[in-house]
């Protein structure tokens, strides 16, 4: 008995917990980006006191604040199912870290279908949010769980098409041999060998697709449609307080840190960069892409206006799902020919 | 049973039915009066099929703050600080139509210099009213930071009209026959008064070049932006033949393509003097709407500028007793607000107060068009419709 212990279920008992504490810290982290790259684009100063120095305290600060207000579920809401829908959407959520290679070694579970993996774990987020819509006995909770069913529809496809060119170009599907596979040179120009990841190997119109999609998935601007807050209050998070709420909060920003972390890991190399040393410089490197990507979603949150849900559905399916297609066979084409 | 169980029995009921016959009823939505994007307190029952609007039904009156009956215990000095609270985004402008009717009742001329403040003051709150829509309306689309740009620009007009006025918002600035001497420019009590501030002259002439390179901005990042042009042209239409019968007037009117602007048709103010134009739209859509009203705030700053250039010294007010009665008459005077056409029609009996204040509200009139217009809509377009009309509640039901 304690031999099992102190093996297996020790080392897994570590890996939840350091991996928990690092994905809710990286949310939190993204959290605090968001509100000052967004006070800075509105030329606002953004959080300033909390913490004594740039308001660096501020996400600790509301999340504090969530978890004194009262939990409410409304009368007519289906409470079990009221309850576990912000579970669901977290766990869905810190479920995808599990085939994210940070370093050649540190990864939670090398996967051999690990692309596979993440793509389904990804979407069990969605269930959640129409759990939480349907759940709540409100009209417009309904209608923000409703467009997030759809939405996830639309863009799960176009986001599995747009990785089938890197599971082409690598020849596996495990996250960390696909970072391998763009580990290797590219090409030798002369006695230097090159090194490019599969966004600058011909995987641009991927990447693209792969980005859209992936903020369609999490509804990000501008696809934020599920919550729409001008038109449906707060979509499907309306009824939601206190520490229900954070976990949808918490959830979306450890969404768009694993998505990100996926999408650097297929398309910009995950954890190598040139010239430094995966083993020690891997998570850094893997973090500075993720912060890049993050970056970019923000960008985007802060300046575009929302699409229309039928404007998003005509989106996918007459220019995503063809143009991924293409990519495809494209790819594969050049794969067979060289 | 009670009457919450029996609900969700019947609750129960459609649900099978549902299943059974695969029918999908129509759901009532309840689109305020308590909405992030109706502006205040406007309730729409809206019978929607999925996310089709069915029908819609506005409910007015949440704001009814009954300022007509009021005004017939009033006297007309006392009116000046109700009606600036008629369309409170640009309080200055419906002043200026109650003023003028009292005044050509009175047959009192009103000084030029008056008259020119007036007009700066009165196109300065058309432009902060504007920049509010121009600003407030890509955030119904869910985009948030033209917000933030936008009011700041206004905060300088605003610190303007509050140098001038002492407020704001509600100015109550004006006074039969003229305008009152500026706030904190000496006491009104002695001979020697001041009228503007000091280098008030030159901070609008700035405010305005800061207004139009916001208004640049605006042009650039959120009519140039794609997604902004999907979400808005062709998005309800207001044909020219709908406008005209509903009644539509202001901006709204314009972007369906008449030209009419009362400040070019009336002469309530002295527009007469200077160069602007009408901007007009072709389609009668939110995107028209959206530009008409970018345009107007461009040709505001320029009849500031001239006005600047050209205003007369002089005095501020006409000779009007303290205490005064206004001979019997009635009189109908509109004027060109940001909203639209306001106007004021007073019955005098020849008293301190008017026997009969009946108000024209633009907002009232252009909300008038909604049940024609949402009919048929998704629900994202309803609110892009809802704030492309820029209506204020407290104009709709004063």
């Amino acid at each position: 008995m304690s031999a099992l212990f102190d093996g297996f279920w020790a080392l897994l008992g570590l890996k939840v917990l350091v991996s928990l504490l690092v994905i809710l810290n990286v949310a939190l982290v993204i959290i605090f980006a968001e509100l000052k790259i967004s006070a800075h684009m509105q030329s606002r100063v953004g959080p300033y006191f909390a913490g004594g120095r740039y308001g660096w305290a501020q996400p600790i600060a509301d999340g504090i604040k969530f978890i004194q207000k009262e939990d409410l579920v409304p009368r007519d809401a289906d409470r079990p199912v009221f309850k576990l829908a912000p579970m669901v959407v977290l766990a869905g959520t810190v479920a995808v870290f599990v085939i994210v290679p940070f370093s050649p070694t540190l990864v939670v579970r090398n996967l051999d279908l690990g692309v596979f993996y993440a793509l389904a774990a990804g979407s069990i987020a969605t269930v959640g949010v129409l759990m939480a819509g349907w759940s709540s006995a409100n009209k417009y909770s309904l209608m923000g769980g409703l467009r997030a069913a759809a939405q996830l529809i639309a863009y799960e496809l176009p986001l599995v098409l747009a990785v089938v060119g890197v599971v082409i170009h690598a020849g596996t599907l495990s996250m960390s041999g696909i970072v391998e596979a763009q580990a290797e040179p590219f090409f030798h120009l002369g006695e230097t060998a090159i090194h490019l990841p599969y966004l600058f190997q011909g995987q641009v119109i991927g990447f693209g697709i792969f980005f859209i999609a992936m903020l369609a998935e999490l509804s990000r601007t501008p696809f934020d449609m599920p919550i729409a807050e001008s038109e449906l209050v707060m979509g499907y998070l309306t009824e939601y307080s206190g520490i229900r709420f954070t976990m949808f909060f918490l959830g979306e920003y450890a969404g768009m840190f694993a998505m990100s972390a996926i999408a650097s890991s297929l398309f910009l190399g995950g954890y190598y960069f040139p010239g430094l040393d995966s083993a020690t410089f891997g998570p850094i490197v893997l973090m500075a892409k993720v912060g890049l990507l993050v970056f970019v979603m923000i960008w985007f949150r802060w300046t575009f206006p929302r699409f229309r849900e039928d404007q998003l559905q005509s989106f996918a399916w007459r220019w995503m799902v063809p143009l991924s297609l293409v990519n495809i066979a494209v790819t594969a084409t050049f794969k067979v020919v060289f | 049973m009670t009457a919450v169980d029996r609900h969700r029995l019947s609750m129960h009921h459609s649900e099978v039915q549902v299943s059974v016959e695969l029918q999908t009823p129509d759901m009532t939505l309840n689109l305020g009066p308590q909405h992030p994007s109706t502006h205040g307190v406007l309730r729409l029952i809206a019978r929607v099929d999925g996310e089709v609007i069915e029908e819609v039904e506005p409910v007015i009156g949440y704001m009814h703050r009954g300022y007509e009956k009021i005004a017939e215990v009033r006297t007309y000095p006392q009116i000046t600080a109700l009606v600036n609270r008629i369309d409170w985004v640009s309080g200055f402008a419906n002043e200026i139509p109650f003023m003028v009717a009292t005044e050509r009742l009175m047959g009192l001329d009103v000084p030029e210099r008056a008259q020119y403040i007036r007009l700066i003051l009165t196109e300065m709150a058309r432009i902060s009213s504007h920049l509010v829509f121009l600003s407030s309306f890509p955030l119904e689309l869910g985009a948030a930071t033209p917000l933030m740009h936008a009011l700041r620009e206004r905060e300088r007009v605003l610190d303007l009209i509050e140098g001038v006025t002492g407020g704001r918002f509600h100015p109550n600035f004006n006074r039969v026959g003229g305008v009152k001497p500026a706030a904190g420019a000496g006491s009104t009590q002695k001979k020697v008064i001041q009228d503007l501030p000091i280098e008030f002259l030159e901070q609008s002439r700035q405010a305005m070049q800061y207004v139009r390179d916001v208004c640049d901005d605006l042009k650039d990042l959120v009519v140039g932006n794609e997604i902004f042009m999907e979400r808005t042209k062709g998005i309800g239409i207001i044909p020219v033949d709908k406008a005209l019968a509903f009644g539509v007037s202001g901006p709204n009117l314009r972007a369906s393509g008449v030209p009419f602007d009362i400040r070019k048709t009336d002469d309530y103010l002295p527009y007469s003097n200077f160069e602007f134009d009408v901007a007009t739209g072709e389609n009668g859509d939110c995107f028209d709407r959206y530009t008409v009203r970018l345009e107007e705030v461009i040709q505001a700053s320029r009849i500031i500028d001239q006005a600047i250039d050209s205003i007369p010294s002089g005095e501020l007010q006409a000779k009007v007793p303290r205490i005064f009665k206004v001979p019997q008459g009635e009189i109908y005077v509109r004027a060109e607000n940001p909203k639209g056409e306001m106007g004021y029609y007073i019955v005098s009996e020849g008293g301190r107060g008017p026997y009969r204040l009946k108000i024209r509200s633009a907002s009232f009139s252009n909300l008038s068009v909604l049940p024609w217009l949402l009919q048929g809509q998704l629900v994202p377009d309803v609110i892009a419709i809802l704030g492309s009309l820029d209506f204020v509640l407290g104009d709709v039901d004063r």
